[in-house]
């Protein structure tokens, strides 16, 4: 990390910041909910005031992620103290702390460039606990001389906690709430929007307006529907229950050769529905694994044995389902 | 079926516990609790391999491959030719 004479020389720089979010705030909390600019969301590293601190008051560690940051000064209405803001380029306590930027070299270096030491007499950090997986606590103490206390899960059970500095086991537990999968649907659909757009495309020209709407509705299953439904899916993987969503929704597309189109030959009517039930549960599939990196328990060991057990199966029916697809387009 | 999930490769050494309690602090889905001056490896098959426990047992006590378990950070790596995989989030 590159240390700025400024820094050095000058004396404690102190930020004041409001408790209270704006229309401005949360208007950037949209775009980042959308994705537009996904690493535009930053707040300047430093240190942060929050009310009028005194010199023992509580010190307390943040991303500089615009959404970490505003959860945590919101959550600290009414509370004096101070924010340390460490560089995690722009991502969330989480993330980040898988990566290591969120980590224990960030903190140290950060405490030494704010002169935090010169700023406060008491010698604790309090960090978010999904913070951990980059942060060795005893490490930073060794380096820098303060102790690192791990918070709850949640900025807004930070009131709650400041009382006996205790958390119990619900505010050291994470869950995954609706709410909470509800807002990862745009950024998702919208990434995925223009490839759903180009293969509607594709198969309209293939196999007319059912199989684009194919298309439509099982991308729309997987980005959609899969994350509200996820925890009442039954099957434990992510990939069967895509396939299962899949399914269901294919079966309406599966149906349609035989009641749209009785002078077909029955070889004809059931090899269209085929391309439903094949292409249609696979694709779904592939978009429900992919989920797995945006849920709050999955483990690299499972994940990686889901993806060896079924990404095969789903490339071979996704390819025969495109490939009856094909083969159609010349009966004809 | 296969339940892809119930094996991870967290292991604990119970007779390396120091008690210090920080495991049960930074689990996030309470695989630990403490059992009077130890803490106890609870449940198991709920662990993420987030890696929080290993990195700040003090005493080595507890061992994790941790990683991101995220299916399309690793079909790119795999696309790519990479070993390592890094979370592609941000």
């Amino acid at each position: 990390m590159m240390i700025d004479l400024a820094s050095i020389s000058s004396a404690p720089k102190i930020l004041p910041i409001q408790t209270r979010l704006t229309t401005a705030d949360h208007w950037d909390h949209f775009l980042a909910r959308v994705g537009w600019k996904r690493s535009g969301h930053r707040v300047e590293p430093g240190l942060y005031a929050i009310g009028n601190p005194v010199p023992d008051a509580p010190v307390f560690v943040s991303a500089n992620y615009t959404l970490s940051f505003d959860a945590l000064r919101s959550a600290l209405d009414g509370i004096d103290g101070y924010i340390l803001v460490i560089d995690t380029k722009g991502i969330n306590v989480w993330c980040a702390a898988g990566k290591g930027t969120f980590g224990t070299d960030e903190i140290v270096n950060r405490v030494f460039a704010t002169h935090l030491k010169d700023v406060v007499t008491q010698r604790k950090l309090i960090l978010p606990q999904l913070g951990a997986p980059g942060v060795a606590a005893h490490e930073v103490k060794k380096r820098t001389g303060f102790w690192v206390e791990y918070g709850p899960v949640r900025a807004a059970d930070l009131p709650e906690y400041l009382k006996t500095h205790k958390a119990g086991p619900e505010m050291r537990k994470v869950q995954f709430p609706l709410r909470d999968r509800l807002v990862l649907i745009p950024v998702d659909l919208i990434r995925l929007i223009p490839y759903m757009l180009a293969a509607a495309i594709v198969m309209y020209f293939a196999g007319g307006w059912v199989s684009s709407l194919a298309v439509l509705v099982s991308v729309l299953a997987g980005t959609v529907l899969f994350p509200i439904l996820l925890p009442w899916i039954p099957t434990h993987n992510f990939s069967t229950k895509g396939f299962l969503l899949g399914l269901l929704a294919a079966l309406p597309f599966a149906l349609s050769p035989f009641l749209r189109h009785p002078d077909w030959s029955w070889y004809h009517r059931l090899g269209q529905a085929l391309e439903f039930l094949l292409a249609m549960p696979a694709g779904t599939a592939f978009i429900a694994l992919n989920f797995t990196g945006s849920t709050t328990f999955t483990s690299r060991t499972g994940v990686k044995r889901e993806m060896f057990a079924y990404i095969p199966t789903m490339a071979w029916t996704f390819g025969t389902g495109i490939l009856l697809a094909i083969l159609f387009i010349f009966v004809h | 079926m296969l339940n892809a999930y119930l094996e991870n490769t967290l292991v604990y050494e119970p007779e390396l516990c120091n008690g210090c309690g920080v495991c049960v602090q930074v689990c996030p889905h309470a695989a630990f609790e403490m059992d009077g001056r130890l803490a106890v490896l609870v449940r198991p098959q709920t662990c993420m391999e987030c890696g929080a426990c290993q990195l700040n047992c003090i005493t080595g006590a507890i061992l994790v491959e941790s990683g991101v378990g995220c299916a399309s950070a690793m079909i790119q790596a795999a696309l790519k030719g990479q070993k390592e995989v890094e979370c592609s989030c941000g």
